[in-house]
């Protein structure tokens, strides 16, 4: 990339005076964009900040940018002097190849540390909780809890083989069968933020507990009018290789180091902003 | 694997039976060439680009389906599918003819007026029928057909100038009795005509041939063409609006396996869950009918059959949750008149009094819910993506479903009935006769919707109707199509994760040891999830008794220990590596298996998976094609290479063989890799990663140097003896195509049709003459 063998280095200031562009379309069509290869980009003003996300994600993003991720990058492209472009994709199977990886856009604002990409720092930690209402007064913080037995269990499930969010492995190698009842992260799009279904059949008495990735319970719950307790999953070291918890940052493509950089200094920059707004959403963290 | 689906828990209620309002359509398209006529100009005179809109679409949905992919960074991506997306537009561009530009735009509109009101009027059918009879005059006798399509079709599909169902025969063999291409004459074989699509992702879609005409459907956006299938001329095209969002619901690319003919319509699926019939003279919309829900994650990628009055189809998703059906819809107009499902209760798989079980364990009450933790069955897979074949005489149709999904194994304990099972059917009331599962509680994604081919077997010298399935988990069955049981089930590629087919019981043994435990890397996973033999279909020649196996020969390392993220939520992936399975690191095969001895003829090692179909002629000879790019030619006794061209782009698609109008045997094949096997080199993957395209990937990491993305399809004949073949295509174009817009009036004795015919019946011998004067 052409500005990568400038001479400002990665300090934001250098970069600002200089006028640089965070990103641009590439110059090449979307059929040279393979990874790996050089994206040429060509100077525009102002620069531009183009993020991948998915229109109706919430608590993540959605197209009227209420996620946090959508606040996130409101605040990057503030301290960058940037402006957002939003390619809209739904999080699903080729998500990352037909935006971050096909060059339509440059940033995803929320991923653990994945093949597909180069992330971040990481700006927070979560884990995957219990959800149950609160009326109830289930005392349940870890999977191999006896009572689970006895409970209607709510779980996210993956399409492909093999692959499963991590309770339900554990469930699973413990004869937990019978009990569980399994929700399609996909769901069905054209409801609002499918993967929340789970959480709002907690609350509607549909399911006694589920067990959530933390940002999507501690938010539903924060909203939800029936009340919700949120429990973090204990004792899940002797669960390896399966892990709950993740390291979450921002992902740029492979070789995109330079937005790397300068998006890891905005992390190390605005620490606090980013907490404040992640406890505004309820979000979880370890 | 085949499809990927998700669904909400019980999304699957929401399948429904649900139907667009077809019927108000068949009105529609006469206002079309009024439009077209307003703007006349020069530059679109010869091509009229006609837009209806059927259902209340928004402008925005059109313009999304009109822009395509790509065109804007700010696709709203898939949103909104079901009514939304339903609505929008769909186009049918009517090509009248002449690189010379002669026709003035008057012209150009009459044609396409009387062409349009001759194909829409409410006598369509008596038309169409009447023109099959006049061409089946030259053909087989005794035309007295029914008014349905299905007596026709077993006629036509008898035909060898002609290609009108995929499978070429409702047993599905692909054999053509044309042998004017045979071994003494293929080095001569060349390039007649080509065509592009203009979508380059995998190219499975058969080319059909019906009366003079070549139909083919490209991947999403599913549009079909009809072309002159001896001068190549593009007659009409019909632009679908397929969904956009549909892509991103796929599992293995956006592919297509194509179209079958009936009662003068030609009929298919789009991605999008719609099965439309379209006139095959004219590319006017008949009926589409409107059959899962992508929201949901169903998608539809396998080509129909006709038998009767009935369309068959069936879905694909059986990845994340989609419930499995078939589906058989009226010919005449798109309406459901049977499902069946393939989990649940008896009521709903149609399993009634008729059915009898070929093996004690598939017997009981309502095992598509028993044979499932409770409620599993909701989002069990099963889907049908693969073929169907047909038994006249016995009255059955017959099929495999997917595997079941979308849980891992130790979540659905039992034999998860009724996936990865072939069922025979009757076609009118979809009531199930027998059903055998080749795969219980399937560990390996070894689907069961490979193709069930019908034949009369000589096996210890008795003639035995037999229903023979290559399975993806390696075996060659042979059945007894009357009751389902196992005649014979012998490994066809290396086997590792099962010890055999138990013949007493019907059941396959897995190997203990191979069972995937989490956290275990299980190695040395033979076949790997994408089978011994994936969807690429078989041949069979009743001159050789030889089956003809298109094929991959590869295996799989499985560990659970990756990190994924999907939707918000990260989770623990299965690293699925696939490799060479044999110790020359060769990764496909093309084998001639012999049925009767149950042992290989001969075998023909490729570098990458033989993901092409396969078909065979009188001639002796079998095509194929292959991942980098070669169209190959074989003697279909000894597997000698007798012939070979280099194409565009990989191959994955179906060849099919047909008579010209000019009496020359053509073979077509669309080249263009993709699929499953070839996604790393048209989707973009990132070959660094081993494990994309569900672990296909790292079988296929250096596919990108031999081949890019395609869409070409390719046809081929022997050198005329009167010139070469380009010349003759160039000349002969504008008469014919002239000829064309007189024959799609159909004003009786119209002569092009009727000198098809004649030439069709005389051109066995003419062809067998010219052969012999070379």
């Amino acid at each position: 990339m052409e500005w990568q063998r400038n001479k400002f280095g990665s300090s934001l200031a250098a970069l600002a005076l200089a006028g640089f562009v965070l990103a641009a379309s590439p110059a090449v069509g979307e059929d040279a964009a393979s990874p790996g290869a050089d994206r040429l980009a060509t100077s525009v003003d102002p620069p531009i900040l183009r993020v991948c996300a998915d229109p109706n994600n919430l608590p993540f993003s959605n197209e009227d940018e209420e996620g946090f991720e959508n606040k996130l990058a409101d605040l990057v492209a503030d301290e960058l002097g940037a402006t957002i472009e939003y390619t809209w994709w739904a999080e699903r199977r080729g998500f990352l190849r037909n935006t971050l990886n096909a060059g339509a856009c440059d940033v995803v604002m929320g991923t653990p540390p994945i093949d597909f990409l180069t992330p971040t720092q990481a700006y927070y930690n979560s884990t995957y909780v219990f959800v149950s209402r609160a009326e109830d007064a289930i005392d349940v913080a870890t999977l191999t809890d006896p009572k689970l037995r006895d409970l209607t269990i709510g779980v996210h499930l993956i399409g492909d083989d093999g692959a499963n969010t991590p309770a339900v492995h554990v469930l699973g190698e413990q004869e937990i069968v019978d009990n569980v009842v399994g929700y399609s992260i996909y769901g069905n799009y054209d409801e609002d933020s499918p993967p929340s279904r789970l959480v709002k059949d907690v609350a509607a008495g549909e399911i006694d507990i589920a067990v959530v990735w933390g940002p999507l319970a501690g938010f539903y719950a924060k909203h939800s009018e029936t009340k919700l307790t949120v429990t973090p999953l204990e004792e899940t070291v002797r669960l390896l290789p399966l892990v709950f918890q993740f390291p979450i940052g921002m992902g740029v493509r492979k070789d995109d180091h330079v937005l790397k950089d300068r998006l890891n200094a905005v992390i190390a920059k605005k620490h606090k902003a980013i907490e404040d707004l992640l406890d505004a959403y309820g979000i979880p963290r370890v | 694997m085949g499809s990927s689906k998700m669904s909400t828990q019980f999304s699957c209620l929401r399948l429904g039976l649900r139907l667009t309002a077809a019927s108000g359509l068949l009105a529609l398209p006469l206002p079309m060439v009024s439009a077209a006529n307003a703007q006349p100009n020069g530059a679109t005179a010869n091509i009229e680009r006609t837009t209806v809109k059927f259902e209340s679409g928004s402008p925005e949905t059109v313009a999304m389906v009109l822009n395509d992919r790509g065109s804007s960074r700010k696709d709203k991506a898939p949103r909104s599918s079901g009514g939304k997306n339903d609505s929008g537009s769909f186009k049918i561009r009517t090509a009248q003819t002449s690189q010379t530009d002669s026709a003035s735009p008057e012209e150009t509109g009459a044609a396409n007026i009387q062409d349009q009101s001759n194909g829409s009027g409410a006598s369509r059918a008596e038309n169409k029928s009447g023109q099959v009879q006049a061409k089946k005059a030259g053909g087989a006798a005794g035309s007295g057909t029914v008014a349905g399509a299905g007596g026709d079709l077993t006629e036509l599909s008898k035909d060898p100038n002609q290609w009108v169902m995929p499978g070429k025969n409702y047993a599905g063999t692909r054999y053509s009795e044309l042998d004017q291409i045979n071994a003494d004459n293929i080095g001569n074989l060349q390039l007649a005509w080509t065509f592009s699509n203009g979508v380059n992702r995998g190219q499975e879609s058969i080319p059909l041939v019906v009366d003079g005409m070549m139909y083919i459907v490209s991947p999403w956006p599913n549009n079909l063409f009809a072309l002159d299938a001896t001068t190549g001329d593009l007659k009409w095209t019909f632009e679908p609006p397929t969904a956009r969002a549909a892509q991103g619901v796929a599992c293995c690319d956006v592919v297509n396996r194509g179209a079958t003919y009936a009662d003068g319509k030609v009929i298919y699926n789009t991605l999008d869950n719609h099965t439309v019939a379209v006139d095959a003279k004219t590319g006017e919309l008949v009926w589409r009918s409107k059959l899962g829900e992508i929201s949901n994650g169903e998608t539809m990628t396998m080509a129909p059959l006709v038998v009767k009055d009935k369309v068959l189809v069936g879905n694909s998703g059986g990845e994340m949750g989609v419930r499995g059906w078939m589906t058989a819809l009226d010919v005449g107009t798109g309406e459901i008149a049977w499902r069946a499902m393939h989990t649940g209760t008896d009521d709903e798989v149609l399993i009634g009094e008729d059915f009898k079980a070929p093996y004690a364990w598939m017997e009981g009450q309502d095992l598509g819910v028993s044979t499932w933790p409770k409620d599993r069955w909701r989002t069990g897979g099963g889907t049908a993506w693969g073929w169907i074949t047909y038994d006249p005489e016995l009255d059955l149709i017959y099929y495999g479903t997917g595997n079941p999904g979308p849980w891992n194994s130790n979540q659905r304990e039992g034999d998860n009935l009724w996936t990865a099972t072939i069922f025979a059917r009757d076609p009118d009331t979809g009531q199930a006769k027998w059903a055998y599962q080749t795969s219980p509680h399937d560990l390996w994604d070894h689907d069961g919707i490979n193709e069930v081919m019908l034949l009369d077997l000589e096996i210890e010298g008795d003639t035995q109707q037999v229903a023979v399935r290559p399975g993806r988990n390696g075996f060659m069955y042979v059945l007894d199509r009357a009751t389902g049981k196992v005649i014979s089930a012998d490994p066809f590629s290396k086997v590792t994760v099962y010890e055999g087919v138990d013949l007493e019981t019907g059941r396959i043994i897995p190997v203990a040891e191979k069972d995937p435990v989490l956290g275990k890397t299980i190695t040395e996973i033979c076949p790997a999830p994408p089978g011994a033999k994936d969807w690429q279909p078989t041949a069979y020649s009743p001159r050789t008794k030889l089956l003809y196996v298109p094929h991959q020969t590869l295996c799989a390392s499985m560990t659970t220990s990756e990190v994924s993220y999907i939707s918000g939520t990260p989770y623990l992936g299965a690293t699925v590596d696939m490799y060479a399975g044999t110790e020359e690191g060769t990764r496909g095969q093309f084998m001639a298996w012999d049925l009767v001895k149950r042992v290989p003829a001969w075998q023909i090692t490729e570098e990458f998976p033989v993901y092409s179909g396969t078909v065979v002629t009188a001639g002796d000879i079998a095509f194929y094609g292959t991942m980098d790019r070669w169209f190959k030619a074989v003697d279909a006794r000894s597997g000698e290479p007798l012939w070979q061209f280099r194409a565009p782009s990989g191959i994955i698609g179906q060849p099919s063989t047909f008579m010209g109008s000019d009496g020359r045997q053509y073979v077509a094949i669309m080249s263009g890799v993709g699929g499953w096997a070839g996604a790393i080199a048209a989707a973009e993957l990132d070959g660094r990663v081993r494990n994309g395209a569900l672990g296909f990937s790292g079988a296929s990491q250096d596919l990108p140097a031999y081949t890019r993305g395609g869409s070409t399809l390719m046809v081929f004949a022997l050198p005329d003896s009167g010139g070469d073949a380009a010349s003759l295509g160039a000349s002969g174009s504008s008469e014919d195509s002239e000829a064309k817009s007189d024959s799609g009036s159909r004003s009786g004795g119209d002569t092009e049709a009727s000198g098809n015919a004649n030439a069709d019946e005389a051109s066995g011998e003419e062809a067998a003459d010219g052969v012999a004067a070379q």
